[in-house]
């Protein structure tokens, strides 16, 4: 594929600082860039996209793009992103966050907007830590793993993204890697392309806090690690519990369709409507 | 024209750029390249050491979180100022 940074580089907003803000080796950026190619390929109008993000490492990247974009506050990307859809549905609303930002301040928001189906497609940017306030725990921080407010190792056992995701009604959940970044755009261009909510969680690393906080190694390492230990949703099947045991699937997770919110509010508009007359 | 001229003709050959001003020395593209074709300089910095090794698969495009190494197609003359050169 080669070319490809000449078509990001498209995308980008010239007028702000480059390089960008995050560390070096840091997954965000390959991250982005899956995002651009997938959009790209999809055929959008840049105008026709809206990036909508909280705060976190992560939630920086709508920062660096020519979309309509909007850099919201810590857990509450969601909420914005319902406004939005709501208000311009033509639009194609995509939201960024980060583990922390998702799971715990805003937990509440990303159960609910799966559950109503709401036309949003969610990304979330899972490296078990929050980077950018320091390498506090978050809920997908893992069972006795260390952070800078688990300085004794934790002992809560960490949420699986997708999993509840599923289970809280989402048609469409996938899982991909930033090591696996060729198949990272494909997913993302399935969710982009699925009515009602869909969920691409991806697996990336913070080498600089928790991969330090945990003797992860570097950036390499942790890629590595990923590489090692993902397995295709199509493989697991063939596999044991004992095979999978300190593994994870990546790929589509779920696909169905159910009623879209959307849709559904459209037609509670015309029974409304009929019963004035 | 001779068979060995024609193979050497149909042989791609890919150019590859590095953004100095926007490489963070990661060593991801190094790392991950199928072909060995990058090292890094002390300062980590990629150089092209076995150009001839490239296969053009683009895996150090797609993975360089800072979008500051490129790989081009020797034989398209492309203008990367232009807004219409395709993807692939
Ligand atoms: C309401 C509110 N609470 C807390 C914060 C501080 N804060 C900023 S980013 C962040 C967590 C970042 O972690 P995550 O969402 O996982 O993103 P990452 O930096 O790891 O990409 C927190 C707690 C805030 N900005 N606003
Ligand atoms: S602190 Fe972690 S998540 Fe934030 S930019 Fe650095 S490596 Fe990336
Ligand atoms: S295009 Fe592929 S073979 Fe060529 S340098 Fe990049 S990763 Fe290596």
């Amino acid at each position: 594929m080669p070319l490809t940074t000449h078509l990001v580089h498209q995308y980008l907003r010239h007028d702000k600082k480059f390089p960008h803000v995050w560390c070096p080796g840091c997954g965000n950026g390959i991250a982005l860039g899956a995002l651009i190619r997938s959009i790209h390929h999809l055929g959008y109008n840049r105008d026709d996209i809206v990036l909508v993000s909280g705060i976190g490492c992560s939630s920086r990247m709508p920062v660096y793009v020519d979309f309509n974009t909007l850099h919201t506050v810590h857990g509450r990307a969601l909420t914005f992103a319902t406004g939005i859809k709501l208000a311009r549905p033509h639009l194609k609303v995509i939201v960024i966050m980060g583990d922390g930002d998702a799971m715990a301040i805003g937990g509440n928001h990303l159960i609910h907007a799966a559950r109503r189906n709401l036309n949003l497609t969610a990304i979330i940017m899972n490296n078990n830590i929050y980077g950018m306030t320091g390498g506090q725990h978050s809920p997908t921080t893992p069972y006795g793993m260390r952070s800078t407010t688990s300085p004794y190792n934790h002992i809560e056992r960490a949420f699986n993204i997708s999993e509840l995701i599923v289970t809280a009604g989402a048609g469409f959940v996938a899982r991909g890697t930033v090591y696996h970044a060729e198949m990272l755009h494909v997913l993302i261009e399935k969710a982009i392309q699925k009515p009602g909510f869909s969920l691409v969680e991806i697996i990336t690393h913070c080498h600089i806090q928790y991969g330090k906080l945990n003797q992860k190694g570097t950036h390499i390492d942790m890629m590595k690690w990923q590489k090692d230990h993902a397995v295709t949703v199509e493989k697991a099947q063939k596999m044991t519990i004992e095979e999978l045991k300190d593994k994870f699937t990546i790929g589509v997770i779920t696909d169905q369709n159910l009623p879209i919110y959307y849709d559904e509010y459209e037609k509670v508009k015309q029974r409304a409507q009929l019963s004035e007359k | 024209m001779q068979k060995s001229d024609h193979k050497k003709k149909s042989k791609k050959a890919y150019c590859i750029k590095v953004y100095k001003d926007w490489c963070k020395r990661c060593g991801i593209c190094v790392e991950f390249c199928p072909k060995s074709v990058l090292v890094q300089d002390e300062s980590g910095l990629p150089i092209v050491k076995n150009p001839e090794a490239c296969i053009g698969c683009g895996l150090c495009e797609i993975r360089c979180p800072d979008f500051a190494i490129e790989v081009k197609n020797k034989e398209l003359s492309f203008d990367p100022k232009s807004k219409n050169a395709d993807e692939k």
